[in-house]
Order: C-alpha cells, then structure tokens, then sequence
C-alpha cells in the first residue's frame, strides 16, 4: 500500500463519461461527473433507475457491462488512474483496497460454495492468509459484520441463510481484507425495512472504527439523508446537487431535487402532505363511470340516486358501510416432506370501508399478498369467512364467482409482467369487458380511448404494445384495465413497489385522485409505511400471518400500540432529516 | 427490536421455506427500469411519454428490419428463396420444365448430366430434373401433412397436459415417455403395417412420430405463460378458463412450437423420403424423392446421377428448413 497523507481524498473522479452501446445507438449513462471522497468520508449518490449513479460506482472498480466504455475522465484511487489502470493493478485493488456490496443479495453468492470458503477467497486470493488462518478470519469477519453463530453459518450454504444474512456475509466479503473504501451499491434494496437499518446502521459503525470511506449508491433520499456526510443527487448522468443533508434537503436549489424531495414517500412520511388531487370533471364521471357497478354500458337507474360519487352519499347507496369483510382468514399451506403445514395466514380479520382505503403493511413472508389473493378469490381459504358488500362469498364458484369479479379488480405489483406482451392496450383494456360479452366493438372501443383518457395517458398508446412504454406507463395501462368494469373495489398489490419515485407518487396521486372521484374502496398492499401513509385511511400491520395491528392511519402512525408496529415506524428511513417543505 | 431478535424471526421464516422467495419487485425490475431510463433519454425528453410512433410507422419499421436482418444473413434469405421455389414447384411443376415425367426416350437411357437433361436421365430415358420437380408434389405433400398432424395432435395435448395439469398432465407425458423410448422411423414402420402402404399412410405415420416431441415443447411452454402475472390478471379481470387458454396462453406459447414446426418439415421429408426409399410410399412409376434414389440404387456404379442428384436436393430441402427454423427461433427470442 502506497503511504499517504491524511489530507489527500481517496478517491478522484474526474469528468467521466460512459456510454452504452444499445441496439438502437449509443445512450450516455454517465456524462460529466466529477466527485472527491475523503478518507472516512461517507459520501451517498442518490438518483433513480438510469441516473447513472450504479454506472458510476461499476466504473471506480472497472466492472462496467461488456456493451459499456468509458469514453473520457479519470478516475484516480491512491495515486493509480483506475480508467488505465492494467489488469494485474486492478486485482490487486478489487477487494483488497475497494470492497463492493452489490445489490442483490439473493444472487450475489455462489450457491455451491460454502459461506466461510467464499468470505476467505478474498485473503487467499490477495495472498493476505494461508487457508487455515483465512477460515479462522472469515469467521470474524462475519462475526463483525454482524452475523449471529459465525461459526455454524461459516460452515453452512448459501440457501441456507435468510436475505439479511446474505447481505451480512456480502458485507464480510467486502470489509475482510480492510480496504480503504467501501462501495455499497443499493445495499439495502432487497430487503425489508427493519433488516435494512440493522445493515445500515452496521455499514456505518464498521466505517466509524475503521476510518474507512463509504460510497453509498442509493435511489431512496431518506437512506442518504440519514446515513451520509454528503449527498450527490445524479439525473439522467449529470450531477445536479451536491452538499450536506442539511444543504440537500433543507434547501435544495436545482428543480430536480426539489421535486425528488416532494415525491419521495419516506420524508414526508411522518409530515402531513396534502395531495393536490386533480378530480375527474363531473362529466367524465357521469360519461364514463355512470354505469353500474360490474356493467359499464348499463346506465344507473336514476330513482336509485346519484352516483356514489361523493364521499358522504356513497354510504347512502349501499346498507353496507364496509365494502369487504374478512373474518378469521386462515390459510394452511403444506410443507414439503410431510412436514406439517405453514400458516400463511393465521386468523386475520379486517374491514375495507366503502369509499376508503384499507392498507395491509408488513415485510417479506407476512402473509399480506397472500391475504388480499385470499380476499380476490384468486386462492382459497382454509376456514374464515369473505363478505363482499354482505354477501358470503367465501364458496363463490363459477358463475357467482364470475359475478364476484366484475366488481373487484386488482392491479399488480410488476407492471413489466401484468400485461400481456402479444396485445395492444386497447385489446388490453378492452379485455375485461370481452370477458363479460359487455358492449359491442365500437362501444368497447370508445369505452378504452375513455379509460385512457382518465388515467392521463395520450390516446396514441392505444395501438402500441406494452414493450413500447415505459413502467409507470404500464401501470396507468393495469389501472384502466381494472376500472373497465366500473368496480366497486380495487387490490392494489404494491402498485407502485417496481416504480422510481417520482413515478410513484404519479401513480399514488392519480389512485387518489380517482377515489376521490368515483367513490371507489382500495384494498392497499404494501411494504412501504410511508406510501401506505400517503394513502391508506385504516391499516392493518401484519407480522408472520398475524393481524397485530389495526386502526385508523393517523392513530396508528402517531400512536403505534405493538412493538413492532413501533420498529417498523422507527426504521423508516430520513423520518428525521431536515426537510423544509418547498412551495 | 435488537439485532438478533429480528434476525431470529427472520431464519424462522427462512426455515419454513417461504421468507427466501423475495418479492422485492423493485431488485427485479432494475433492468425494465434501466431500459425505460435509455429508451426516454433517446427521445431526448426528460418527461416519461416517448413519443407516439403510429401504426404505419410500425409497419415500415417492420419491413425495414426485415431487409435488414436479410442482408445480416443471407444464408437465411437463400433458404427461404429455396424453400418457396420447392413449395411453388409442388403446385405448378409446369413452371421449371416442360417435359413430362413418366415418358422416357429409350434412346436417351442413362446419360450424365448435360444441357438437354440437367441431371441426367434414367434407365427408361426420362429426365431426372423434371422427375425430381414432379416428385416434390408427394414429397412435400407427405411431409406438410406430416407437420400438420404432428402440430395439431401434438399442440392439443401439450396444451392441456400444461394447462389442467394433474392426472391429465401425467397420463398424456407418461404416453410421449413411450413415443419418445421408440425410435421415430420404426415407430413409423410400426405404424405404416397397420396403416398400410401409400404417400398419405406414410405422412399420418411420421406425423403421429412425431407428436412427443411438439407436445412436450407446447406443455414446457405452457407452463412458462400459466405462471406470468399477466394470465393472473386475465383470471382477476373475469375470463373463463377456455378465453384464458385461447386468447391469453396459446399466443404466447406458440412461438417455439412454430419453430419446432419448421424443423420438424425438414425432418418429416427426411422420414417421408426413407419410408418411400423403403418402398412404403409412392409405387413407380409415380415419381417421388425417396423413390427415385431407391430406383437409382440399382444403377450406382454406372450412374451416379441417379441417386446423388435426388440426394443432394433432399439435402438442401432439410438444411433450408433447419436454417428457416433457426432464423424463427432468434426472432422469436429478440421478441421474447
């Protein structure tokens, strides 16, 4: 290792420039960026997808994509310009001096080796240890990284190890051979929000007592305001803001950052923001949701009352004040091997209030997803009871259940996967009521262009395939498909968790906006508290299959009663960061 | 919440099998994102709306694309130029040559290929080139009828041993396991003594031979399409099963099967031909590929003609159709 002066940063970046080759021509991911870090500095680039903050990162250990070249700059760590640097130099850097934390910690390791082997390469490799002393110094560096039974798990497989743990032992692998700089790529992306602190907060107490420095690539604000010394916000490849948390957020000056404040979920998630709805004008309303429920071109027999437009008269059409009941969901899956039986969900109880927005919150494996399939009827249960609008539906088949469906419509989590990629959206949208044999061509046609309009896409989308937009395009597309119908109520699976959030607050914002409307009952499903905040009426916190928590979403977020309501909360990312509301 | 108490939950979870698939949407979707990014960079606008190509676009677009992949691979463009004229030769021999296949000049018997006869004549004098272009008729009539029987048994089966899954499932693949244990041309052989002798017998055996192998491609595919979200989301929007299977699953699953189908028309004249050369299918003096080798056989000291020049023909006709198939499958894939 090259003596230095503490003065001296630890990494230069100068004026680099990567481009991609695609097949339809060269995109500049990275254009004119420039950055220092300095020696226990812990520095956060935040942007969304295509910023080209992970390009950034790839290109400091010169691990870009094959179709990648660096087109200009430099990139200068401990006196070596890595951008020139030979191969041999590289290796010698790679894990010795820089450690990579990749994102994704479910594929990051080999599935064949076991966990202690793959934390020891890095000093084998590097010529640090022979193996005996390596595998005695893998098993601390798991222990420092956080990882309970270091010597059972050194011993044990990767599927054998839960997410979290996988990321403890990637964060081994980084930290093992005690290099000058760590590069945490999305650490923390894949994993639930109570682990992910417990990570970070690890991250940062391993750079604290080693005096090593952090590049954190990051797309979520309230991560960088919490964890980093300075921030670099990065669009479409060019740094727009640099500064401390206090100058970023407090008082952001390039427009981008100010609109990635205001649409990013987790720092308004304790404030009070009103959305700006934009309601539908009354006469879209009345012209294309004036039908009845489950049969658009049938208009509402008038001596039944207006439509449920306005929040207070909806509870006036129907008796029933809850749209949905479920009452003691159980749902049993048998385990492999005659091992007994899993319990998805265990006796879970709530209600969907006509009108609002019932949100289940909870992390990986709490049964949420499968609660509200068990609600749509997409899967059965094993005993509880589904009322929808007080009608027992738990039995529903067939024709009831056919019946069922044209009044509850879910949209999925992955717009990328919800569309089927052969149809145009007009046949897409159309889809559902050529189910039903609803409307003649020309009316189905009219009918689509209408839905179109509502979820604010430009009518030209409507001959073009899914492949040819864009994600949040895609998913105003799975909106319009769930309203053909007119439905009652929509199961919204984490509508906006494969989304950048400006995107998401779009999305979130024209779901508001259309309750608002039309009256419409959401049954909100997510991982996020901070979107769920945004948007949910009442909420359901559900832990293992279990209910633990329900109430109103102002009481439960201003007085959570469980205690892992409460660690939930606590582990929101930026909740304390200086935010000063532009506008 | 310390450290180990959620990191102890959380190896309970991993432990009952269900907390190691991840839905983190986000982690998968980074790639979809990445190409939204580029794609809206490209557009030049920094708002998500690309604009609007229209449908003419498309269609010049398409066109463009496809001269442009045949000056890539011209040996794909000599394939389908050899596999059209074969086709075309099948409906209107007329069109190549102007003598007729079953008179012969005896005078002429056995002469090499020359400019009067360009492959030659055989033993009664008839020329080989217009024997092989009227030939093509039953061949390629045999081996179209072979895929046809072979896709649509076989594309039925895979479809509802992939769809309903089950016993239905079970039944119809353990039955392709036995197809599959056979080797094709004697499972053919088998299937011609029931069937008895004749072009079309030939075509319905080679067919039914290769039932197996279309109906395990359909079902693999099937099940691939069965789990995507988007035939979730036809389920939730109301479609009865059979809509489901029609509109949503078939189209999409149907692409590798029509690749298998142009490598199994290659394949199927390569059985035709075999059975007839083993004297199953056309009897003399009709002419047919297989036939006219078979014939040939007898002469093959004093006339090579005879039997390479059909040979060589057959050749091209299977390693068209394999490079057709090829081309289709890397198309398919770019789409997919």
């Amino acid at each position: 290792m090259t003596p230095q002066t503490p003065q001296e940063p630890v990494l230069v970046i100068e004026d680099l420039a990567v481009q991609y080759r695609t097949p339809t021509g060269v995109v500049d991911a990275v254009r004119t960026v420039s950055l220092r870090i300095e020696r226990g500095e812990k520095v956060a680039i935040v942007g969304e997808s295509g910023s080209g903050k992970s390009t950034t990162a790839h290109a400091v250990v010169q691990l870009l994509a094959p179709a990648a070249r660096i087109a200009r700059g430099s990139i200068r760590f401990g006196g070596i310009d890595l951008v020139h640097a030979s191969r041999g130099e590289l290796r010698a850097i790679r894990g010795r001096r820089i450690g990579l934390v990749p994102q994704d910690p479910t594929v990051s390791l080999n599935p064949v080796t076991r966990i202690g082997t793959q934390v020891a390469e890095v000093l084998v490799i590097h010529g640090l240890a022979d193996r005996r002393t390596a595998a005695a110094a893998a098993v601390e560096a798991l222990r420092r990284a956080g990882l309970p039974d270091p010597e059972l798990h050194a011993r044990q497989f990767p599927h054998e190890l839960s997410g979290g743990m996988r990321q403890r032992v990637l964060i081994a692998i980084a930290i093992i051979a005690g290099p000058e700089l760590i590069i945490a790529d999305e650490p923390t992306s894949a994993l639930d929000v109570t682990i992910q602190r417990q990570i970070l907060d690890h991250i940062d107490e391993l750079a604290a007592e080693t005096g090593t420095s952090v590049l954190l690539i990051t797309h979520d604000l309230g991560i960088a305001a919490d964890r980093a010394d300075r921030i670099i916000v990065m669009n479409q490849g060019v740094i727009v803001e640099e500064g401390t948390p206090a100058e970023v957020l407090g008082a952001p000056k390039h427009p981008y950052t100010q609109a990635l404040i205001r649409a990013a979920p987790s720092l308004n998630a304790l404030g009070d923001v009103e959305r700006v709805l934009d309601r539908l004008p009354k006469e879209t309303r009345v012209r294309v949701f004036g039908g009845r429920a489950g049969d658009p071109f049938t208009v509402r027999d008038r001596s039944k009352g207006p439509l449920a437009t306005d929040p207070s008269g909806a509870t006036d059409e129907s008796p029933a004040r809850t749209v949905l009941v479920a009452e003691n969901l159980v749902k049993d899956f048998a385990l492999p091997h005659g091992g007994g039986v899993a319990h998805a969900v265990a006796n879970v109880s709530f209600a969907v209030p006509r009108g609002q927005t019932f949100a289940l919150v909870g992390e990986s494996g709490s049964g949420k997803t499968t609660t509200a399939r068990l609600a749509l009827r997409l899967d059965d249960v094993t005993s509880g009871r589904v009322l929808f609008d007080g009608r027992d539906v738990t039995d529903a088949r067939g024709r009831e259940l056919r019946d069922l469906r044209r009044r509850i419509q879910v949209v999925h989590q992955n717009p990328y996967a919800s569309l089927n990629p052969r149809l145009s959206i007009r046949a897409i949208i159309s889809d559902p009521l050529v189910a039903y044999g609803l409307g003649d061509r020309t009316e189905r046609r009219t009918r689509a262009a209408e839905l179109v309009d509502v979820v604010a896409l430009p009518s030209s989308v409507l001959d073009r395939r899914p492949a040819e937009l864009s994600g949040g395009q895609r998913q105003r597309v799975a909106i319009a498909r769930a309203l053909a119908l007119n439905p009652e109520l929509l199961v919204l699976d984490e509508p906006v968790s494969a989304l950048d959030v400006s995107i998401q607050a779009q999305i979130l914002g024209l779901l508001a906006s259309l309750q608002d409307s039309l009256g419409l009952s959401y049954l909100f499903i997510s991982h996020d508290l901070a979107v769920v905040r945004q948007i949910a009426h009442r909420v359901g916190v559900m832990r293992l299959g279990e209910l633990v928590e329900v109430g109103d979403v102002g009481t439960v977020f201003a007085d959570p009663q469980h205690e892992y309501t409460r660690a939930l909360l606590d582990a929101i990312p930026g909740a304390g960061a200086p935010v000063v509301q532009p506008g | 919440m310390t450290d180990t108490t959620a990191l102890a939950a959380e190896s309970a979870r991993a432990s009952t099998g269900r907390g190691t698939a991840h839905d983190d949407t986000f982690a998968t979707t980074s790639a979809d994102r990445f190409a939204d990014a580029a794609a809206s960079r490209e557009a030049g606008s920094i708002v998500e709306e690309p604009s609007a190509p229209t449908a003419a676009d498309g269609r010049t677009g398409r066109v463009r694309r496809l001269l442009a992949t045949g000056v890539q691979h011209p040996g794909t463009v000599l394939a389908a130029v050899w596999i059209v004229l074969v086709l075309v030769s099948t409906v209107a021999p007329g069109l190549f040559t102007s003598q007729d296949p079953l008179v012969g000049v005896p005078a002429e018997k056995l002469t090499g290929p020359s400019p009067a006869h360009w492959l030659g004549t055989d033993q009664l004098g008839r020329d080989l080139y217009t024997r092989v272009v009227f030939g093509s008729a039953l061949t390629l009539q045999a081996a179209l009828i072979a895929v046809g029987i072979g896709l649509a048994v076989g594309s039925v089966l895979g479809l509802l041993a992939g769809f309903v899954g089950r016993w239905v499932d079970d039944v119809v693949m353990r039955i392709a396991d036995v197809l599959l244990a056979i080797p094709s041309l004697l499972l053919s052989l088998a299937l011609i003594t029931v069937l008895g002798f004749g072009t079309v017998n030939v075509a319905i055996a080679v067919g039914l031979g290769s039932v197996a192998t279309v109906s395990r491609i359909m079902r693999s595919e099937v099940i691939r399409v069965r789990n995507a979200v988007y035939i979730e989301a036809a389920f939730a929007s109301g479609n009865r099963w059979s809509r489901v299977l029609f509109r949503h699953v078939l189209p999409n699953s149907a692409g590798p099967v029509l690749v298998l189908a142009a490598l199994e028309f290659g394949t199927a004249i390569l059985a035709v031909s075999a059975l007839s050369f083993l004297g199953y299918g056309a009897q003399p003096p009709a002419p047919e590929w297989g036939s006219l080798i078979a014939t040939g056989r007898n002469f093959l000291t004093t006339a090579w003609w005879l039997t390479t020049l059909p040979g060589v023909v057959i050749a091209l006709t299977v390693l068209s159709a394999n490079a057709l198939s090829r081309a289709l499958d890397s198309e398919g894939r770019r789409v997919r």
